[in-house]
């Protein structure tokens, strides 16, 4: 099983999450997004950092100060967003995304899809001895600007 | 290796043919005239323009003009919708027609006996053999955030190699869904084994917007994605990785 850890950060309802996502298994891209916590974060500015009051949150009643607050599903521009945390006093000690919209995944697509192989930097096409060239060049005008262009002429 | 690139269809097609004249290319080049002819949308009096018009019913066509329209709606199906001959509006097969007509001169080039080729139409590749013994095709995929540079180098001995973006034509890929153009990506290309429908699907994943493609791409087995974001970022299939040539400008 891959395992793909988000390191950006996500805002949700004020609080700031450094969430460890465990992406889809290769066999079933459609199952449910299964997202763990990262423990041990500490509230920027206590019970207010949890998600908005109006948001109806529920409490759990729980052993030594511990509770468990589930927000509503918030409206963001890319969908709704739901978010449940963990607290222990003040201190936020876990915190699950139970919904996300689709757009949200955008981070966690792009470590599942960052090829290891596959380097950022420029290729030179003079030193990569190719033998043709795949890019959008639609039009004989594309052409003329295009690498393929120079391959064809330099084998002349 | 012979190489010729010939005026066609409002681009160039190029060809790279191993032990071959320029004589060994006339069918070839024949059929891509045969089919411009057929299926040009600029050209008012090919069959396709005067389909749309409504002087022709289908069956009055060449009949090769219903088995491109089978084969877009085919695509269409495949790809959730996202490609579609009349994706603008007005009947237009020309998303299936190049990569399509860059496959049939291939077949034709290896049905007389010429094997090891490249035949590259507006920046689609379809290559099979080897450019010289023990060696395999390599492919440049051009970064349309660095003009002149690569992206990365594929390769193989049975390749198809489609790209779609909006490099040259600007926005001009609609996801047929919105009639709009897709957002945050550069391009996208397809590595597959045949150029018609690894083509065709090219056209689709972009519309479908990147991070939509790169999980429809990953759930076929026929073909692999490499997609360059806005920002230039390259994100690509798993299953790519086995087409990328070793060494991190291909060539340690």
């Amino acid at each position: 099983m891959r395992r793909a850890v988000l390191t950006g950060t996500v805002t949700v309802a004020g609080v700031v999450l450094l969430l460890s996502l465990k992406p889809h298994g290769s066999a079933s891209a459609q199952s449910a997004p299964v997202i763990a916590s990262d423990s041990e974060r500490t509230a920027a500015s206590g019970p207010s950092a949890a998600p908005s009051p109006s948001a109806g949150s529920t409490t759990a009643p729980a052993k030594a100060g511990t509770r468990t607050v589930t927000g509503n599903a918030v409206d963001t521009r890319y969908g709704p967003v739901q978010v449940r945390i963990t607290l222990s006093g003040s201190r936020i000690t876990k915190a699950e995304v139970l919904q996300y919209p689709s757009e949200s995944r955008h981070d966690l697509e792009i470590n599942q899809y960052a090829l290891p192989q596959l380097n950022q930097e420029a290729i030179s096409a003079q030193s990569a001895q190719i033998d043709s060239v795949s890019g959008a060049t639609y039009t004989s005008q594309g052409y003329q600007r295009s690498l393929q262009s120079a391959l064809d002429q330099a084998a002349h | 290796m012979l190489r010729h690139a010939e005026p066609v269809m409002g681009t160039v097609f190029s060809f790279a043919v191993r032990d071959a004249t320029l004589a060994d290319l006339a069918p070839a080049l024949a059929e891509l005239h045969r089919l411009d002819g057929i299926f040009s949308t600029y050209r008012p009096q090919s069959d396709i323009s005067r389909l749309a018009r409504g002087e022709l019913e289908l069956g009055q066509c060449d009949p090769l003009v219903a088995e491109v329209l089978d084969h877009c709606t085919a695509v269409g199906r495949e790809t959730d919708g996202y490609f579609s001959a009349r994706a603008a509006g007005a009947l237009d097969p020309s998303g299936w027609v190049k990569g399509w007509a860059v496959e049939r001169a291939s077949r034709l080039l290896t049905q007389a006996g010429f094997t090891h080729h490249n035949v590259t139409g507006g920046g689609d590749v379809q290559c099979t053999g080897e450019p010289t013994p023990g060696r395999p095709w390599r492919i440049g995929i051009a970064d349309p955030a660095r003009t002149g540079q690569l992206a990365a180098v594929v390769t193989g001995r049975h390749l198809a190699v489609a790209t779609s973006g909006t490099a040259e034509r600007g926005p001009h890929i609609l996801d047929p869904h919105t009639g709009r153009p897709p957002v945050g990506a550069l391009s996208l290309t397809l590595v597959g084994e045949r150029l018609a429908r690894t083509d065709a699907c090219a056209t689709a994943a972009f519309a479908m917007g990147p991070h939509r493609a790169l999980h429809w791409a990953e759930h076929r087995p026929d073909v692999e994605a490499l997609v360059i974001l806005d920002d230039g970022t390259r994100l690509a299939t798993p299953g790519l990785g086995r087409y990328l040539a070793p060494g991190p400008a291909g060539q340690d």
